[in-house]
């Protein structure tokens, strides 16, 4: 499996036997859900593959069997040392099974052929070779030059800030990782009808794309707002052959495009396979997605290691349900020297009642299939989010993002659109990069977190998407 | 019609069900506590009907079917809820579902939905539902099981949901996003509570997962005709009379079926496959909704319920 190139220094040979130990050693360091089967899942081989790795860089990893031992003795965090999720879903309290009992068949389908996968070769290797060849992966790590030339400080110093480029990636956005997985999941398991749910348009587009490329029938739900304030993503997934289905109910946002997908699967579950876009919904969703991009934090780990020889200091993404953050966040969660910030949509403020900031101002409830964190008012009633970002719209939020701020392992903050608004043009004039409107949240908190960060700290910041999508927004708040 | 002389013996009243299951408090058999658990003012207080199983077994006796309709409180509005929990007590009905509105209801098909919304914007809530069932509940013969969705009682915790909704005098619950896996908390605050928790299965439950449901299950079970969300169908799947062989085979307890079912026609063919009960939503609940007034929806009600319940007999 191990793809490393061969070199003839006994040094570098040595040192890939070590890497091997250290790599089959780590699931048992940190005990994670499926810890046994983890290394076989489908992205682990990609793990340590790609391109040969400098003599160097191979003595800094020798180090770590010997570091990573001595942590074996140590008391690991209570909370964090358990399996995430454990056998019913949980990540703590939250997650879990909370849908139709008509869906309780399909889930436990879905959890067995997903489990499945672990020790299908075949599987693996297809996905491999599509991320790599269709999707464009490994995405970029990329030194962000003049933002970080932006945040130093009077006296020269600062962070140096890099971004994960996912919006390289096919279709311009994380969500193809998960579309692309579950399509040849659905595939395994005989059903040719595919069905998801969109906000912003970019899983819909990532999905109905998948669709195409894999020959399935592919119906949409989209909130009848969001596909006025997304009307170019829409006709994207038309022009891929997909069927758009507005969603009139409720507020028409991803709320409700969420519920009529899950209504559509309640009534088609033979038949049918949902691609759910985010680490959200019932068990094994939040696990399943969050495997599907973990290949971006892996990535990201490999990368810098080759660029600094070390690890990133901060980790910083945008959270609606908090797919690409977890994407991000979870090859470091046992790091505990890294620090994992999920920056959510502070709306008109906090205090205005009109925002997204779910795990911020958010109640323990329960939505969608899942226990988490959500915007909901005294009797139990989901409250009516609001973001100029139509992919954080959304009122829930994972349920590992969840248990990660009742841990204390993950700080969340939040930022208003306004503050967005301008760190999508500060990107856009520093980088040449424009960024989607979600991953402009993460953005605009660079503006708080920079100054307290020590010179040469190493942040890395998931460039989720990109903002060609949301032009048309912008346009309407944005003097250029 | 003949509804009322179901005249209940006192101390019949409110016998707990699952007495064995309530042992874990003390022995909860002993007499001195029950007299304790029913003084009279409990009794007066509390709703002069039997519980679910009970009416089950009442009408199991008489070689009768359940005739359980569902409707959404608060759609028009609450008054006319009030009224039509009444008419529909008077047309027959023998367990009577109230649908408490939610912003997101899964499991619902347009018509109930549309109804949610309605309700919820005209302000209905939780305890205005409470207010109007401690009001009415007593003018009813048949009892009441409601019908929620799981987060509106998260907010309120289990245990304080519990309690309120059996000082209402309310004596089920159907919480249709809370599958046997995460029923655990419900069952013991509703043990406690006397409130029968009734569970679902479906045509797409196995069959070792379906008698794991029909153990826990009380009152009766829910069986869902269809594979889908409630709202009327053309005709009632051929499915449902072999899953009604299949759960016979396996308990005694009651099954009622729903979802889907909106005709007089359908419930005789549901009746005739052996079930113990028929549950009819959508069908009413649009009734009720589209009327061009309360007034006329409560006519209209009251001719349709008459024209399902007489498909009963």
């Amino acid at each position: 499996m191990h793809t490393m190139a061969a070199s003839s220094a006994a040094c570098a040979s040595s040192a890939t036997s070590k890497l091997n130990h250290h790599h089959h050693r780590n699931p048992s360091l940190l005990p994670k859900p499926y810890s046994s089967s983890s290394s076989q899942l489908p992205f682990n081989s990609r793990n340590f593959t790609a391109p040969a790795i400098k003599t160097s860089v191979s003595c800094t990893l020798t180090r770590e069997p010997a570091a990573a031992a001595l942590q074996m003795h140590e008391e690991p965090a209570p909370l964090l040392s358990l399996p995430r999720p454990d056998s019913f879903g949980r990540f703590g309290k939250y997650g879990g099974k909370y849908v139709p009992e008509t869906l309780m068949h399909a889930l436990a389908e879905l959890e067995s052929a997903f489990n499945s996968l672990a020790g299908d070769h075949e599987f693996q290797s297809e996905l491999d070779g599509i991320l790599k060849d269709y999707v464009g992966r490994e995405s970029p790590l990329y030194f962000a030059e003049r933002l970080t030339e932006h945040y130093k400080r009077p006296n020269g110093e600062g962070p140096h800030i890099y971004l994960k480029r996912e919006d390289l990636n096919h279709t311009g956005a994380h969500k193809i990782n998960n579309a692309i997985a579950q399509a040849l999941l659905a595939k395994r398991l005989g059903k040719k009808r595919i069905i998801a749910e969109t906000g912003a348009g970019q899983h819909g587009v990532a999905t109905a794309t998948v669709c195409a490329r894999f020959g399935l029938e592919c119906i949409i739900y989209m909130g009848a707002q969001d596909m006025e304030r997304q009307a170019l993503n829409v006709f994207r997934m038309r022009l891929l052959g997909a069927e758009v289905r507005a969603v009139h109910s409720g507020t028409a946002t991803l709320k409700d495009a969420t519920s009529e997908a899950i209504r559509d699967w309640v009534t088609n579950v033979e038949t049918t396979h949902y691609i759910l876009g985010s680490v959200a919904g019932p068990h094994p969703y939040p696990m399943m997605v969050r495997e599907f991009h973990k290949v971006i934090g892996k990535e990201t780990r490999k990368q810098a290691l080759e660029k600094w020889g070390g690890k990133p200091d901060v980790l910083v993404a945008c959270v609606g349900g908090g797919s690409n953050a977890i994407g991000l966040f979870h090859e470091f969660v046992n790091d505990e020297d890294v620090r994992l910030i999920g920056v959510e949509a502070a709306g008109f403020g906090l205090d205005s009642g009109k925002h997204a900031a779910t795990l911020t101002k958010g109640e323990v409830g329960v939505l969608h299939g899942a226990m988490s964190y959500l915007l909901q008012d005294d009797d139990g009633q989901i409250i009516e989010p609001h973001s100029i970002s139509a992919g954080l719209d959304y009122p829930g939020v994972g349920p590992e993002h969840s248990f990660l701020k009742d841990a204390g392992r993950a700080e969340y903050y939040s930022v208003t659109d306004e503050e967005a608004l301008e760190a999508f043009k500060r990107l856009s004039r520093l980088e040449g990069i424009i960024p989607a409107l979600e991953t402009s949240h993460a953005i605009a908190y660079l503006e708080t977190l920079c100054p307290t960060l020590p010179d040469g700290a190493k942040v890395v910041l998931n460039c989720s998407g990109r903002g060609d999508k949301d032009v048309q927004t912008a346009i309407k708040y944005l003097k250029v | 019609m003949a509804v009322a002389f179901e005249t209940i013996g006192f101390l019949h009243l409110k016998k707990p069900d699952n007495q064995l299951l309530l042992l874990p408090r003390g022995a909860s058999q002993l007499p001195t506590l029950a007299v304790k658990r029913f003084t009279p003012m409990a009794a007066l207080t509390s709703a002069p009907t039997v519980g679910l199983s009970e009416t089950f077994k009442r009408l199991k006796k008489q070689g009768q079917v359940a005739f359980i309709p569902y409707i959404n409180a608060g759609d028009p509005d609450l008054s006319t809820t009030a009224e039509a929990l009444k008419v529909l007590d008077a047309c027959g009905s023998d367990i009577i579902e109230l649908g408490v509105p939610y912003s997101d209801p899964l499991a619902d098909g347009p018509v109930i939905q549309a109804a949610a919304t309605r309700s919820l914007a005209k302000g209905t809530n939780f305890e205005v539902i409470i207010s109007m069932l401690k009001e009415v509940v007593p003018q009813l013969s048949c009892p009441i099981a409601l019908f929620t969705y799981y987060n509106p009682i998260l907010k309120r915790g289990t245990e304080k949901f519990m309690s309120i909704v059996k000082d209402a005098g309310v004596h089920g619950l159907v919480v249709p996003d809370v599958p046997l896996e995460e029923t655990k908390s419900l069952r013991k605050e509703a043990l406690k509570n006397n409130i029968e928790l009734v569970l679902l299965t479906t045509p797409t439950t196995p069959t070792d997962r379906m008698k794991a449901i029909v153990q826990a299950a009380e009152g009766f079970i829910y069986l869902v005709s269809t594979v889908g969300v409630t709202g009327a169908r053309a005709s009632v799947s051929n499915r449902v009379e072999n899953l009604l062989k299949e759960i016979k085979e396996v308990t005694d307890k009651p099954v009622a079926v729903g979802f889907g079912i909106s005709k007089p026609e359908h419930v005789k063919q549901v009746v005739g496959w052996g079930a113990d009960g028929v549950i009819v939503g959508s069908a009413i609940v649009k009734v009720l909704g589209e009327a061009k007034s309360p007034e006329e929806g409560l006519k209209e009600l009251e001719t349709f319920v008459k024209s399902l319940k007489s498909a009963l007999v």
